[in-house]
């Protein structure tokens, strides 16, 4: 009686110790597999969302293992492996502006609900673009006049389609979704994007 | 009635709201937020939710009466305010709809599939998961959250939830705090709570499961979780499974200590 009440306190105060609140963890590689596993047994394939969506890549795991900073020689190897992943079209990359403007509006597309293939780019979930849209939200920069301060030469049609197609090859633990390498965007879509951001007649430039 | 008079009024708000918008963005949310938690139809799923805990059905022709959901057998005062917690006759850790299945199962002798047919409702009935669920939360009111933090299996779906956190994967690389790891944030014009820090968990768990004005639904934790894993692009989460009731034990201990005061009224 008296062993199990002194288990019990010390139960209590191991949990006083032992609990962490308001700090992010340092995850180890075991914390790493304790969380796939779990994911693994308790999530379900459903529509277009598969159970492969939740297999690991190294992107992925380097910025899980060092909180979104990786030490350069980690990342730098895995970012140059991302950009050669980079499928650029051949000649000029700019679309048409108007459509990038439907593409950066709609957050339609691969979820469990959806059909397959290309949506939309969610941009305006996180970004704000054009000054006439004044429901934008604020995880990523402002890309207000993007291409007004840039210009529209081709090499910035390069990088701006490049980081569209994968934001890991420029910096590996960006929290932007890899839009053409998750198949999200189309090339066509994400020409159409780069027309968007970098057309002076955009609204993103006026 | 009460409830179309409330949507009308809720349809004329978002007109009114969208004019608006441009001047003073966040205090006409604010106010919107106060007008709409004037005119809750919360009392009236929680009545629908007493009739079902009471009702007998399933092959044993039992009601939930008798179901423990923590704080002894039939005991609802209180009981939701310190889930999740860890069941000895289950040998988990367990969120409130989570448990309510398992009395299901157990007390009515239904089968999980038969009972988790239809865990989300819509506008026109909600499903009667949501209903329970109001009942149940709606009888803690003032009582400080307190979920179950001393049991080993407790602190364990505690560190496993904070790991799961704040641990990217899915098509978009995203984990919890993608969205919810950073002050001031927001997704188009929705203020992002910092989830993991106590000061902005303690509202939001003190408020699920809630009302939501703009689609006219009642809505748990469970949906909340298995949303945001859909807008994360995820598979889908098993409904009630250790992974998801890990999350929330996180999340209310993390909000610990704060008066529930819900079911609440969202956007």
């Amino acid at each position: 009686m008296i062993r199990s009440t002194l288990s019990g306190t010390l139960l209590a105060l191991a949990a006083c110790t032992s609990v962490t609140i308001g700090e992010p963890p340092k995850l180890s590689e075991r914390d790493l597999d304790e969380v796939y596993s779990a994911l693994k047994r308790d999530f379900h394939a459903r529509g277009i969302a598969t159970m492969s969506r939740i297999e690991p890549d190294a992107a992925q795991r380097i910025c899980n293992l060092h909180r979104d900073n990786p030490p350069a020689e980690l990342a730098k190897p895995i970012e140059e492996a991302q950009l050669k992943a980079i499928q650029f079209p051949a000649g000029d990359l700019l679309g048409d502006w108007k459509r990038g403007q439907r593409i950066a509006e709609s957050g339609i597309g691969m979820q469990w609900t959806d059909k397959p293939g290309p949506g939309g780019g969610s941009c305006y979930n996180c970004h704000q673009l054009s000054p006439q849209q004044e429901s934008h939200g604020t995880l990523g920069p402002s890309l207000l006049a993007f291409g007004k301060v840039r210009g529209k030469g081709p090499e910035m049609q390069r990088y701006a389609y490049g980081k569209i197609f994968n934001a890991k090859a420029y910096n590996l633990c960006s929290q932007m979704p890899r839009m053409g390498h998750s198949g999200t965007l189309s090339e066509q879509q994400i020409k159409d994007l780069v027309a968007y951001l970098l057309d002076p007649a955009s609204p993103v430039n006026r | 009635m009460r409830l179309a008079r409330l949507s009308a009024a809720a349809a004329a708000l978002t007109s009114v709201g969208a004019i608006a918008l441009a001047q003073d963005t966040r205090k006409e949310i604010e106010k919107y937020q106060r007008m709409i938690s004037d005119a809750s139809p919360v009392e009236l799923f929680e009545l629908e939710g007493e009739a079902l805990w009471k009702k007998k059905q399933g092959p044993k022709n039992a009601s939930l009466e008798q179901c423990d959901l923590g704080l002894g057998a039939g005991v609802l005062k209180g009981a939701y305010a310190h889930l999740p917690r860890y069941f000895g006759d289950a040998d988990r850790v367990m969120d409130l709809e989570a448990r309510l299945l398992h009395c299901m199962i157990t007390l009515q002798g239904r089968t999980r599939d038969e009972a988790t047919k239809r865990v989300f409702g819509n506008e026109d009935k909600l499903s009667e998961m949501e209903y329970l669920s109001a009942y149940v939360a709606g009888q803690s009111r003032g009582v400080k959250m307190a979920p179950g933090m001393a049991h080993p299996k407790e602190q364990a779906a505690f560190e496993l939830g904070r790991k799961t956190f704040f641990y990217r994967a899915g098509a978009w690389d995203f984990s919890c705090a993608s969205c919810h790891g950073e002050e001031g944030k927001r997704i188009r014009m929705q203020d992002l709570p910092l989830l993991f820090k106590p000061e902005y968990a303690r509202p939001v768990v003190a408020t699920w499961p809630a009302y939501r004005v703009s689609n006219s639904q009642f809505k748990t934790m469970q949906w909340r979780l298995n949303n945001c894993y859909q807008q994360m692009r995820y598979p889908e989460p098993n409904y009630a499974s250790d992974l998801t009731v890990a999350l929330t034990l996180f999340l209310t201990a993390t909000g610990e200590g704060e008066p529930y005061r819900g079911p609440g009224t969202k956007r």
